[in-house]
């Protein structure tokens, strides 16, 4: 009886020695959760939720220290815009801190600053040498006084290697139509808000207090951007912009629902200084691959516009909403990786009556510099079924994409406010 | 010579006309819907249903649902105001703000627009009064676009 007793108890104590040690190893290394934290990933990759914001978690960075910044769509209940979770080494994070007191989707940790926009304005904070904002309290006020509308109102940006800062103004106009989304409503002439939306602005990144006439129109007829980044491999400006919407609720005549659902292209753009994508004269059709101008400007769904427009270095299936662009420096994922870019598009609505596409996670894969081959579906499931991406009812979208100092890549969601990382499992 | 300057005068006069009658076919004809048989989802479908969804439920922050908000549920002239002269106020909607612009739908006739509400306040979920043509019209006859 004592024996068996005794035998219990190192049974037990083994046991307990085991779970401690099982546990102490997976706290100390970054593991996928068990659902993969509900993603369908390609073979080889895991996923984990690192943390939940509760919040319109828009875009993010993550520092080689491990700490996460998160740009909220509105500021929170307590009135605070940019989050600060810190990594412990599971990859699992808590909220370390929290400041600001803007909303906006922007946020950008280059060269010793933290840069974050509001809906007009871009500000930037000082870093340490742990990259943590010194002063949240008191931001530098690099741009002021951007235009916004109600709709295409964010301000994305991202920053070059020398010294200059590329910044969203998108337009306030679905197809500047006089009567903006109107059945059968012409486009304005000239639609002369070009001249201070509705494309690419450059400013200096260093010098504060600049608005319009302080920078340059570095590219125009570009609806909207949320996505933008730079392409570090050809030193490049790269963009993905916001298609066009409805084309059948204003020209019933000349497309049918089905048509208006995939058109136009959601287009990838390299951008060089002068360049015109069109809007909104044009739009690219991805079926026809050609450039046609918009109904707005009497086109008819086949004529092709003015060739002094640029061509998009690539497109994708319609109204898709791509939220965010990033290129793939990193070394954890498989070399085919390398130089690509990802894609966050966040999910469809003006596909309805047809069934809503996007919610996903695209690679698109790219040799000097130029898209190469198709893209593929690198990571899904955001939406929680087949059937809430059909309906556009999805439980989270995918808003934002980050590159931790591992190659993790991480996704931010905007609908419930989940944190992603995706990691590389298998060993190379 | 004369006659010449005539006949340049007539081709000139007839191309004008043709031109004319080119931008008349280019403004497209209004849809019309058979006013025997105006049926509320049918509108819903044509006019509506691309913004804010087979199911009523929108779009998160672009274009507001319809199930049980105030706007549809509450004052009926509102609500009527709405369709009239479309929405594009930066106002929040039940604690949420939606940025796409609602164009003017004042196209629509009083009947259509009466359907197409009683629609709404009828499915979705929403259980409430009716929206009659008489209402359509009275507000109609007051409106004035900002």
């Amino acid at each position: 009886m004592k024996n068996n007793f005794n035998k219990y108890i190192v049974l037990l104590a083994g046991l307990a020695v085991s779970i401690m040690l099982y546990s102490l190893k997976t706290d100390s290394e970054v593991v996928p959760d068990a659902d993969n934290a509900g993603l369908k990933l390609l073979d080889g990759f895991g996923a984990l939720k690192v943390a939940e914001t509760a919040a319109k978690a828009r875009h993010l960075v993550v520092t080689p220290q491990g700490d996460i910044y998160v740009k909220l769509a509105r500021p929170n209940k307590e009135g605070k815009s940019i989050l600060v979770f810190h990594e412990a080494p599971n990859g699992k994070a808590e909220l370390k801190t929290s400041f600001g007191n803007y909303g906006g989707t922007e946020v950008y940790l280059k060269n010793g600053y933290l840069y974050a926009s509001s809906n007009t304005e871009v500000f930037r904070y000082k870093v340490n040498d742990k990259n943590e904002v010194i002063s949240p309290d008191q931001p530098e006020k690099l741009i002021t006084g951007l235009k916004a509308g109600r709709q295409h109102e964010t301000k994305s940006f991202t920053l070059d290697n020398d010294g200059n800062i590329y910044v969203n103004i998108g337009a306030w106009f679905n197809s500047c139509q006089e009567k903006d989304r109107g059945l059968h409503s012409p486009g304005i002439p000239g639609c002369p808000i070009l001249d201070s939306m509705g494309g690419v602005w450059q400013f200096k990144a260093d010098k504060l207090n600049q608005t319009y006439g302080d920078g340059v129109r570095y590219a125009t007829g570009l609806r909207n951007m949320v996505g933008m980044d730079w392409n570090q491999e050809v030193n490049q400006l790269f963009v993905m912009q916001h298609g066009r919407d409805n084309l059948n609720s204003s020209w019933p005549e000349l497309y049918t629902s089905k048509q208006s659902a995939e058109l136009p292209a959601e287009c990838l753009y390299a951008l060089k200084k002068g360049d015109n994508a069109g809007w909104p004269y044009m739009y690219y059709d991805q079926l026809q691959h050609k450039k046609i101008q918009a109904p707005e400007y009497g086109g008819d769904g086949k004529k092709e516009a003015d060739t002094k427009f640029i061509d998009p270095a690539a497109a994708y299936p319609g109204h898709m909403a791509p939220n965010a662009l990033l290129f793939y420096t990193g070394n954890q994922f498989p070399a085919k990786y390398k130089n690509g870019a990802f894609i966050a598009f966040h999910g469809s609505w003006n596909r309805a009556p047809e069934p809503q596409a996007g919610y996903f996670v695209v690679f698109q894969p790219f040799k000097n510099g130029k898209p190469d081959g198709n893209w593929e579906v690198f990571a899904d499931g955001f939406s929680g079924s087949p059937e809430k991406t059909a309906a556009g009812r999805a439980d989270h979208r995918p808003c934002g994409l980050a590159q931790g100092a591992d190659g993790s890549l991480y996704v931010t969601d905007d609908s419930k406010g989940t944190i992603y990382r995706i990691i590389y499992t298998k060993k190379q | 010579m004369q006659k010449h300057l005539i006949a340049i005068f007539l081709i000139f006069c007839c191309i004008t006309l043709m031109g004319q009658v080119k931008t008349k076919s280019r403004a497209r004809p209004q849809p019309s819907v058979a006013p025997s048989a105006v049926s509320g989802k049918g509108i819903y479908e044509k006019y509506c249903l691309t913004c804010h969804q087979a199911d009523g439920g929108g779009v998160p922050n672009m274009n507001p649902p319809l199930i049980k908000t105030s706007y549809v549920l509450g004052d009926r002239s509102r609500l009527i105001k709405v369709v009239l002269n479309g929405f594009s106020e930066s106002v929040d909607i039940d604690g949420e703000s939606y940025s796409n612009v609602m164009p003017a739908h004042d196209f629509l006739k009083d009947q259509e627009i009466a359907a197409v509400l009683t629609y709404v306040r009828k499915n979705f979920t929403n259980k409430t009064t009716a929206i009659s043509t008489a209402q359509v019209k009275a507000v109609r006859a007051i409106n004035r676009k900002k």
